[in-house]
């Protein structure tokens, strides 16, 4: 069935309206129905929310230049995969990702569950992806006694986390 | 614990026994973790990705000895092992199509699943029959301590657990309630409950989740926002709206039988017939056919057939499913075929 407004798309949207005890049904498309101000999609989809805030940012370039020094993706790449590359993003990008957090989440902070040992801090937990990825540079460099170094630190920190 | 063994037992959830489960076919509660110290998905090499998998298959069997684990490594599970799983709703489509060590600890009655390195490093979840949001939360949340004895998660104090995308950051928690409400469709009042839904923060979904189109008349309403918000409030909230929800599937029934009963049974028993003689018969059409039968059933229309085979076929017709009774891969119109022969079997019809 083709909607009934723009005739192109296939009708997926289906109303009944009673007007003056008379039943009208209307067939329409996502669009036109969203265009009609009709609320389908009740769910709150990410990428709409990135690319809506584009548009309405003024400092939207600056923005975008935004690089994690840990994990090396910027804010432009965030926006256009919706994932984020390291939980210290969430830092980097800490003030437009504020605005996307009260879109998506009406909130601004934690008020759930705690882990039932909060290890180490976040500022070590980012020194262990550091010590990760320079032994990863390491190994790949065939560097094998600096990698043997940082696997020895990362094995030390490791103590009370990470897996046993 | 081998696969074909999983297979061959119909998941614990799909069984018609919990609370309310003419109308809520599941309750499923699945929290995203991530390991502290270590870069998000898409940005680990394969070698990191193939480490942080050990550690995790390594922790997980550890926290959870009593469980009965079974571990399945994605890579090396055929393409119609792959679609059974999704089908049971024990790993996601995005696993299932993910590239790079990833696998899955299962339990043996399946209401367990621990997913790793999907969008996030961890995802858990517990899966129960009938509306369950209280226990399904206190064994994930007892499973997620457990875990938390061997692994540390990425955790900060003012945005909670991290994960990969922000949608799920804070609690990292998605409680989903699969309803069937063939009534509130017939009597096309859907729309006003997912408007209802809406205001309250609330997500609709089809039945397989993000991204599908609700089929067979099911719905999958869950939580929204994942931040500001403990999780035993966001269970409240969802524990309040979702009655709300089976009244009115109940009230739509109600009028039914009450307006038009003829109109009813003839829906009812067109669809019965066409299950019971179909020679050929698509995935949609049985579940569409299947949605009719299992409100007949409900409603005391149709008594010589029980729930629990409908809700089994609702599994069993899937492709993936269908191919493994098999024991062949087969194409869409041998399935077509396959799938009406199979249904007929199992309704006692020739």
């Amino acid at each position: 069935m083709q909607c009934q407004r723009c005739n192109k798309q296939p009708a997926t949207i289906h109303l009944t309206e009673i007007v003056q005890n008379e039943k009208h049904e209307r067939h329409l498309c996502e669009e036109c129905a969203r265009e009609e101000g009709i609320a389908i999609k009740a769910n709150i989809n990410l990428q709409d929310i990135l690319s809506g805030m584009v548009q309405a940012h003024e400092t939207a370039g600056k923005e975008a230049n935004l690089t994690c020094p840990d994990c090396g993706i910027t804010y432009a790449e965030f926006r256009n995969q919706g994932r984020l590359g390291c939980p210290h993003d969430y830092e980097v990008f800490a003030e437009p990702l504020a605005e996307v957090l009260e879109r998506v989440h009406g909130a601004a902070e934690h008020r759930g569950k705690w882990p039932s040992q909060v290890g180490a801090d976040l500022a070590n937990q980012r020194q262990m992806m550091q010590l990760r990825r320079q032994l990863q540079v390491a190994v790949e460099g065939e560097q094998y006694e600096e990698a043997a170094r940082l696997r020895d630190l990362i094995k030390a920190k490791e103590a009370p986390g990470e897996t046993r | 614990m081998k696969l074909d063994d999983l297979i061959i037992s119909p998941s614990r959830w799909l069984r018609p026994e919990g609370p309310q489960s003419d109308i809520v076919l599941s309750t499923r509660v699945r929290l995203a973790r991530n390991v502290a110290g270590r870069p998000f998905l898409s940005r680990l090499k394969p070698d990191e990705q193939r480490d942080l998998e050990d550690n995790l298959r390594t922790s997980i069997f550890a926290a959870l000895p009593h469980e009965n684990l079974g571990w399945f490594e994605i890579d090396e599970l055929s393409e119609v092992d792959r679609r059974c799983l999704i089908e049971r709703h024990l790993i996601s489509r995005e696993l299932a199509a993910g590239q790079g060590p990833r696998g899955v600890a299962i339990d043996a009655s399946q209401h367990i699943a621990i997913m790793a390195n999907e969008e996030d490093h961890l995802r858990l979840q517990v899966i129960l029959s009938g509306l369950q949001l209280d226990e399904a939360w206190r064994e994930a949340d007892a499973i997620d301590n457990h875990l938390g004895k061997y692994i540390t998660f990425t955790f900060s104090p003012k945005l909670g657990y991290l994960t990969a995308c922000p949608t799920n950051v804070g609690t990292g928690m998605r409680a989903s309630i699969m309803l069937h409400l063939p009534a509130l469709v017939l009597t096309r009042q859907i729309e006003k409950v997912f408007r209802a839904v809406a205001r309250m923060r609330l997500a609709v979904r089809g039945l397989y989740g993000e991204g599908t189109q609700a089929t067979g008349d099911f719905y999958q309403i869950s939580n929204q926002s994942s931040l500001g918000r403990s999780e035993e409030d966001v269970l409240k909230n969802l524990g309040a709206v979702i009655p709300q929800i089976i009244d009115y599937e109940k009230q739509a029934r109600e009028v039914l039988v009450a307006e038009s009963p003829i109109a009813l049974d003839d829906k009812v028993y067109r669809a019965w017939g066409l299950l019971a003689s179909a020679r050929t018969i698509s995935s949609e059409e049985t579940l569409m056919l299947l949605s009719a039968v299992r409100l007949g059933i409900h409603l005391g229309r149709l008594t010589h057939v029980d729930m629990a085979t409908i809700n089994e076929l609702f599994l069993l017709t899937g492709p993936g499913h269908l191919q493994k009774i098999r024991g062949a891969e087969l194409s869409e119109a041998e399935r077509d075929i396959a799938r009406a022969e199979y249904i007929r079997k199992r309704l006692g019809s020739h």
